[in-house]
């Protein structure tokens, strides 16, 4: 099944894409595994990619950690640290 | 009473302290957050998640509603692009005490500030540039995970 990847603000713009759905290699269990797998799919995604210590991610709209496993996730989600209020 | 709104549209605090107040319990305390001219800023664009927002205010309205007595609640927030001196952000709470309701509300704008997506990117002149998170809000949301009471 594939998973749905999105992106907002700043890393959409790296990216180029709001969002895309991907099938993902036996080797990416975690969410680090998979924002560094993502970094070969063009130069917009290394970029996006490239410290992710500067990210965050959220599992199907639950915030997680880079550690955590994607398991059953169907939904996926890179962002910058949050400035809302 | 919880009124969650993510919306494009101006609202009027006026009426939501009114609804509050009709609540009848004693106490209403309120925060409204505009758009500051920090550097030249002369706009914001406001971007979300949607469905992911909705989810984490709940959560952090659900999380209030537990940790104090609280007849209502109300949080409004506004995404696309606003304009210097718009509205933002209302939060508001009622209660039949002051503290409840004044603890309350710090701790909903404390925690909307770091726990929901939201990303502010300010218009300053012909450019545009994304707002970094600040260690202040995280801080300032860190504060209500040492309180005795706190989960």
């Amino acid at each position: 099944m594939p998973v749905q990847i999105l992106y907002f603000a700043s890393v959409r713009e790296a990216v180029g894409l709001g969002a895309e759905s991907i099938d993902l290699p036996d080797h990416v269990h975690t969410l680090a595994d998979l924002a560094h797998w993502l970094r070969q799919k063009s130069p917009g995604h290394a970029h996006a990619f490239a410290d992710i210590s500067r990210l965050c991610t959220a599992r199907d709209q639950t915030m997680a950690d880079f550690d955590a496993a994607i398991g059953d996730a169907r939904e996926i989600a890179f962002f910058p640290p949050v400035t809302g209020g | 009473m919880k009124r969650i709104l993510v919306q494009a549209a101006p609202f009027d605090p006026g009426a939501e302290l009114s609804a509050l107040e009709a609540l009848d319990v004693g106490a209403v305390a309120s925060f409204t957050g505009l758009v500051r001219a920090d550097d030249g800023v002369s706009a914001l664009t406001l971007e979300h998640y949607p469905g992911m927002t909705e989810k984490a205010l709940a959560q952090i309205v659900e999380a209030a509603w537990t940790r104090w007595s609280l007849a209502g609640v109300v949080i409004i927030h506004r995404v696309g692009t606003l304009a210097y001196g718009e509205r933002i952000v209302f939060v508001g709470t009622a209660s039949a005490h002051r503290h409840d309701a004044l603890d309350s509300c710090a701790f909903l704008i404390d925690r909307l500030k770091t726990d929901a997506p939201f990303w502010k990117r300010e218009q300053v002149g012909a450019a545009q540039r994304w707002v970094a998170a600040r260690d202040s809000d995280d801080q300032a949301a860190a504060r209500w995970q040492a309180e005795p009471k706190g989960g």
